[in-house]
This record gives C-alpha cells, sequence and structure tokens, in this order.
C-alpha cells in the first residue's frame, strides 16, 4: 500500500550508480529487444492493410471464406494481432518487472520504498 | 395535423430524454461524491492515483470511442460498405504504440501531464510553455468537433431540443463534472458510458446476427449484392465487402494511418488518464483492458453497420436522418421505439463524456503547465492555487466551446477538426516525447522547435487541403500526417543539432532510470 510520510525513501537515489549496474543496461537492453521488432512488426502489419486494398484490390478481393475475401480477414486479422502483441508485451514485461525489482532491493528501494 | 405530429414526435422523444436524465442523474451523483472525497491537486488532477486497471482500461476505452466513431463509423459502413471497416482497424492497432512506447514511462516520469516528461531534463519554461499550447489546440479542436456534433446530433435523436440547447447543456454538463469533480468524477462518467456504449452494442450485434441465424456465412452472403440509387437515380448493386467504394486515393489512408499510429499515444486526453493509476505496472494493465474494450467495440461496429447496409439498405439510412443516424435506425428497427431511445441516449452520453475528459486535459494542462511552471517558476503561491486555476480554466473552456460550437452552427463540417486534432499529437507531441525519453542529445531547441513545427504544419497543410480550397487545393490529402510527421520529427532534429545547448547528461540518467524502474514515481494518495 502508498505510505507517503510514514517512510520517506532515501534523500535523492543514485541514478548514476543505477544506471552503471550491469544489471539496469541488460534490462534496458531485454526492453529494447521486444519493443523495437515488435513496433516494425506492427507498423508493417497494419500499413499493408491499406497498401493492399490501394495497390493490389485483385488480390484482397479474392474469396477466402464463402463471401468472405481477403480484405475483410485481413482486417479482422489486425484485431487478432493486436490483442496477441498486446499478450506477449504483458507476459514480457511481467519478467522485466521481477529484474526490475532485483534491481532496486540492490540498491536499498525495495517495497514500500 | 402540426399539432399530431408534434405529439407522436414528444412521445418518442419522452423515452431518449428521460434514459439520458437518468444517466445525467446518475453522473451528477458522482460528481457530488466525488467533490466531498478529493482535496489537493494529486486528487483533482489525478483522482489521487487510485484507480485500478479495469476502470482506467473502460475510462481510456470511454475517452477514445466518440461518437464519431459509434455513429459515424456505422453510417460509413452502412452506405459504403468494406472502406468503412478498413477505416475503424487503426483505431485499435495504434494502441500498441501507446502500450509499447509510451505508457508506462510517461507514468513512472511524470505527474499530471505530458509536458512533465518533455521538462524533466530540459529548460522548463519554454518547453512547458510550447506543449501547453500543442494541449490546448488538440483539446479545443476535438471539443468543438464534438460539441457541434452533439448539437447536430440532438436535433436528430430528441426531437424538441434544439441545436443551441443540446450545445450549451453539454457544455454546461461537462463544466460541473470538471469544477467540481475533477478527474475522479470524469473517470467515472468515461466508465459508466464506455459500460453502456459496449453493451448497447453488444445487444444491437446480436440483434442483427439473430436476423441471420446467427450464421456468418449468411450474413456475408446478404453483403454481396447491395441495392442502392447512384447519383444519376439509377440502380446499382455493389459487393459491400469490396474495397473502395468510397476511398479512392489509397494516400488517404496511409496518411490517417499514420496520424491513427503516432497520434493516438500523442493525444493529451489519453495520456493524463496513465497519472490515475498507482503505477506503471497498473497503466500497463489498463491500456490492456483498453485494447480489449475498443477492439469488440470496432469489431461490433461493423456488425451493425454491415447490419444497417443490408437491414435497411444504404437509400433507406440516406433517407432518414442520414448517415449519423445508422446505428439508431436500425436499432429501431430490430429491438423498437425503447432501444432507439436507448442508443440515442448512449450516443448523447458518449458526447459527454469524451467533451468532459478533453476539458480536463485542456484545464489540468493550462494550470499546472502555463500557470504554475511557466508563470510562476514552478511554485505554487498559496495552497490549492493550481487546482483553482484548472477550476476556472474548465470554465472558461466550456464557455469559449459553447459560443464556438453556436457561431460555427450545426451546418459546419467538423470532421476535418478530428483529423487535425490527431495530427498535431503526432506530428507535435509524439517526437518530442520520444526524443525526451529516448535520445540523449535531445534538448530544449529541440523540443520547442518540434512542437511548433509539427503544430504549424498540421493546421497549414489542412488549410490549404481539400476540406477548405476543395478543387484548388495545394496539398492534396485530407490528413496532414504523411507530411506533417516528417516535419514535426525533422523539426526537432535540426532544432537539437542547430543549438549548442548540451543537455545535462546526468538528468538524462536519472530519467532513463526512472521511466525504465519506476524508482522516484509519483505514489497514490492516502484516502
Amino acid at each position: 500500500m502508498s505510505n507517503p510520510s510514514a517512510a520517506p525513501e532515501p534523500p535523492s537515489p543514485d541514478w548514476n550508480a543505477i544506471a552503471r549496474d550491469p544489471a539496469f543496461s541488460v534490462l534496458v537492453r531485454r526492453k529494447l529487444r521486444l519493443v523495437v521488432p515488435a513496433t516494425v512488426f506492427f507498423l508493417i502489419y497494419y500499413f499493408a492493410l491499406p497498401v493492399g486494398v490501394g495497390w493490389f484490390p485483385e488480390l484482397m478481393n479474392r474469396k477466402v471464406w464463402g463471401d468472405a475475401n481477403l480484405a475483410y480477414l485481413f482486417a479482422l486479422s489486425q484485431f487478432g494481432m493486436a490483442w496477441l502483441l498486446a499478450l506477449v508485451y504483458v507476459l514480457a514485461a511481467s519478467g522485466w518487472d521481477r529484474a526490475e525489482r532485483a534491481l532496486l532491493e540492490k540498491f536499498g528501494h525495495g517495497e514500500g520504498h | 395535423m402540426t399539432t399530431a405530429l408534434f405529439a407522436a414526435a414528444a412521445v418518442q422523444d419522452r423515452t431518449a430524454l428521460w434514459m439520458f436524465l437518468a444517466f445525467v442523474a446518475a453522473t451528477l451523483v458522482i460528481t457530488y461524491f466525488s467533490a466531498r472525497r478529493s482535496s489537493g491537486a494529486s486528487a483533482y488532477f489525478a483522482a489521487g492515483r487510485r484507480i485500478t486497471g479495469w476502470q482506467n482500461g473502460l475510462a481510456v476505452a470511454g475517452d477514445y470511442m466518440s461518437a464519431a466513431s459509434f455513429l459515424g463509423i456505422a453510417g460509413m459502413i452502412a452506405t459504403n460498405g468494406y472502406d468503412g471497416f478498413m477505416y475503424s482497424v487503426g483505431f485499435l492497432v495504434a494502441y500498441l504504440t501507446v502500450l509499447y512506447i509510451v505508457a508506462e514511462p510517461l507514468r513512472n516520469a511524470g505527474k499530471y501531464t505530458m509536458a512533465d516528461v518533455l521538462a524533466y531534463r530540459l529548460r522548463p519554461r519554454p518547453v512547458r510553455a510550447a506543449a501547453s499550447v500543442s494541449t490546448l489546440t488538440v483539446s479545443i479542436f476535438y471539443m468543438i468537433a464534438q460539441m457541434v456534433g452533439a448539437g447536430v446530433l440532438v436535433r436528430q435523436l430528441i426531437p424538441g431540443v434544439s441545436y443551441e440547447v443540446a450545445v450549451v447543456g453539454v457544455g454546461v454538463l461537462m463544466v460541473v463534472y470538471v469544477v467540481f469533480g475533477g478527474m475522479l468524477a470524469t473517470t467515472w462518467v468515461q466508465i459508466i458510458k464506455a459500460v453502456l456504449l459496449v453493451s448497447g452494442s453488444l445487444f444491437l450485434s446480436v440483434l442483427v446476427l439473430q436476423q441471420y441465424q446467427f450464421d456468418l456465412g449468411r450474413f456475408f452472403s446478404s453483403l454481396t449484392a447491395i441495392e442502392s440509387t447512384g447519383p444519376n437515380g439509377e440502380k446499382i448493386v455493389r459487393n459491400f465487402l469490396t474495397p473502395g467504394l468510397v476511398f479512392t486515393n489509397p494516400w488517404d489512408q496511409i496518411s490517417l494511418g499514420m496520424a491513427l499510429m503516432l497520434g493516438t499515444a500523442g493525444l493529451p486526453h489519453i495520456l493524463i488518464r496513465f497519472y490515475t493509476v498507482p503505477d506503471a505496472k497498473t497503466a500497463r494493465a489498463s491500456v490492456v483492458w483498453a485494447m480489449v474494450i475498443i477492439g469488440l467495440f470496432y469489431i461490433m461496429t461493423t456488425f451493425f453497420g454491415f447490419g444497417a447496409a443490408s437491414l435497411l439498405g444504404p437509400d433507406y439510412v440516406l433517407s432518414h436522418g442520414g448517415t449519423n443516424m445508422a446505428a439508431p435506425e436500425l436499432a429501431r428497427k430490430l429491438g423498437g421505439e425503447v432501444f432507439f431511445a436507448f442508443i440515442s441516449a448512449v450516443a448523447f452520453a458518449t458526447i459527454l463524456a469524451v467533451v468532459a475528459g478533453l476539458t480536463i486535459s485542456a484545464s489540468t494542462s493550462f494550470a499546472h503547465d502555463f500557470f504554475t511552471n511557466v508563470i510562476h517558476h514552478g511554485k505554487e503561491h498559496r495552497p490549492g492555487e493550481e487546482v483553482l486555476v484548472a477550476r476556472i480554466t474548465a470554465f472558461a473552456v466550456g464557455a469559449l466551446s459553447i459560443i464556438i460550437a453556436i457561431v460555427l452552427g450545426p451546418g459546419v463540417n467538423v470532421a476535418f477538426l478530428v483529423g487535425l486534432a490527431f495530427a498535431v499529437a503526432a506530428s507535435a507531441n509524439l517526437p518530442v516525447l520520444v526524443f525526451s525519453i529516448f535520445w540523449k542529445r535531445f534538448n530544449t531547441a529541440g523540443a520547442v522547435a518540434g512542437l511548433s513545427t509539427g503544430l504549424v504544419a498540421s493546421i497549414l497543410l489542412i488549410a490549404v487541403g481539400p476540406d477548405f480550397l476543395k478543387d484548388q487545393a495545394l496539398f492534396p490529402l485530407k490528413n496532414p500526417a504523411l507530411l506533417s510527421i516528417p516535419i514535426g520529427f525533422a523539426g526537432a532534429i535540426l532544432g537539437t543539432l542547430f543549438s549548442k545547448e548540451i543537455p545535462s547528461e546526468d538528468k538524462f540518467t536519472e530519467l532513463t532510470v526512472r521511466a525504465n524502474t519506476g524508482l522516484g514515481a509519483e505514489k497514490a494518495t492516502e484516502h
């Protein structure tokens, strides 16, 4: 729970010391290893829709499932893609949370800091 | 004859009106209790940072799902098919940018506004002044669009209430929520509205699918031959699953897509929501909740949009109040007058909640960024002054948008204002936000240059675009993002490189550690 006045945190955390800790750069790199490729992927996946519809209409008009065409199913798949990437992020981030807590414990800013 | 007509109108409008008044009454009760509970700046601006993940998720979704998407997209699909659906996809995918790039660093490193993060390691006064101008521009443009939309809709949804009465009513209510209830009341208004909107949409979708015995194959087959009347009065039959029936220039879609992908993560009224939760972890959870709700909502718009196309037909939609009325008219046909009234009341509640969210984001930015930090150098002269200024600003913003909406009148086309809000958010706010978190060399001149070039480029390109100059447009695209986003980024980069200011390395280190670990982040307050 929050505890604003009773347990003041150490006056000023040593930001540089934390930043120099190898565990911190490992954490930052772990984040970037997911964030950068995932961002590139979802941007490409998303813009493939207007590009496909705009410049490859015959392909997108092909019927795939009953009367539903590729254009519709591809648009629908964007929702699945977004939800899937959100799930991936949440799973990865719970790992980051653990690394983050361990790092902060080491510098005396544990839970309830 | 006329009396009979009015009597008939009076019978149907009363249901919608009563339902809407019930919503207003419930939200006013919430405002009353919020006003009694909240004291202090953190309570007023950030609901004490005690909103939970699912609550904030609903509120984010509520802030985002405007009447334009509910009624506008349904109408677009009902009259022109697939393209309306493609339009709605970007609104969800854009939340990946919010989730992956901005939500957690913002929550970890800021206090009440986007500018808190920008000002962290740069010279605060110029940066906050520029950020405040861009925030106010986005909020006020977006708000005027909503207010005009509210006035127009209410005339159709609740006959007997005029445009002016509707605008004043919406304006007064949003001011009451924001002035008295602050962020807590605004959040709960969003939550209730989101629940109403999603349940209304769900029910309408189920009624549509019921017409096809819940057989999606039959549903799609019904869309392959939609009859309507062409421009010269001839009958035309179109396959509504075919793309390109209305969007003929693909570059327009690419430009709009860019505005959505980068703009959503720069919309001030969405960003300030992440300060209402206790920590970055909850901010993350709330984006995921919002994505589930927003995704389901936009998938459902296709059911009732396509449903209106096949069950009512485009001609019927266009002759019964136009595209905006497609969803309510479909509700009337499938669920009777009461359901029509419910959907109408939900649409009105939607507008009301969105304008309240915009008002609080404008007033927070003015009070926190401009008044306290630019004019008063970051110190409150008297306790409670910042909240007082925010309340006065909310009142002024409300009054101003009522006046502008009434002066513009119901006939003005406001669709471009929403596009403009996203374009400014994407071209001015996002580049600067990203650079200040990730680029060590980034400095004050870069931030000010990025914010101002992005803002000016968006406004100028819209002013010389097809919305204003029609055939003589100097810039061919409806949304300026394709060009204004690169301009915003270039402004930020060039501004940085041409300035001799070398920002403090220690401050960048501190921001990086804060953004990545949440150490020293603003905490939730006690009751």
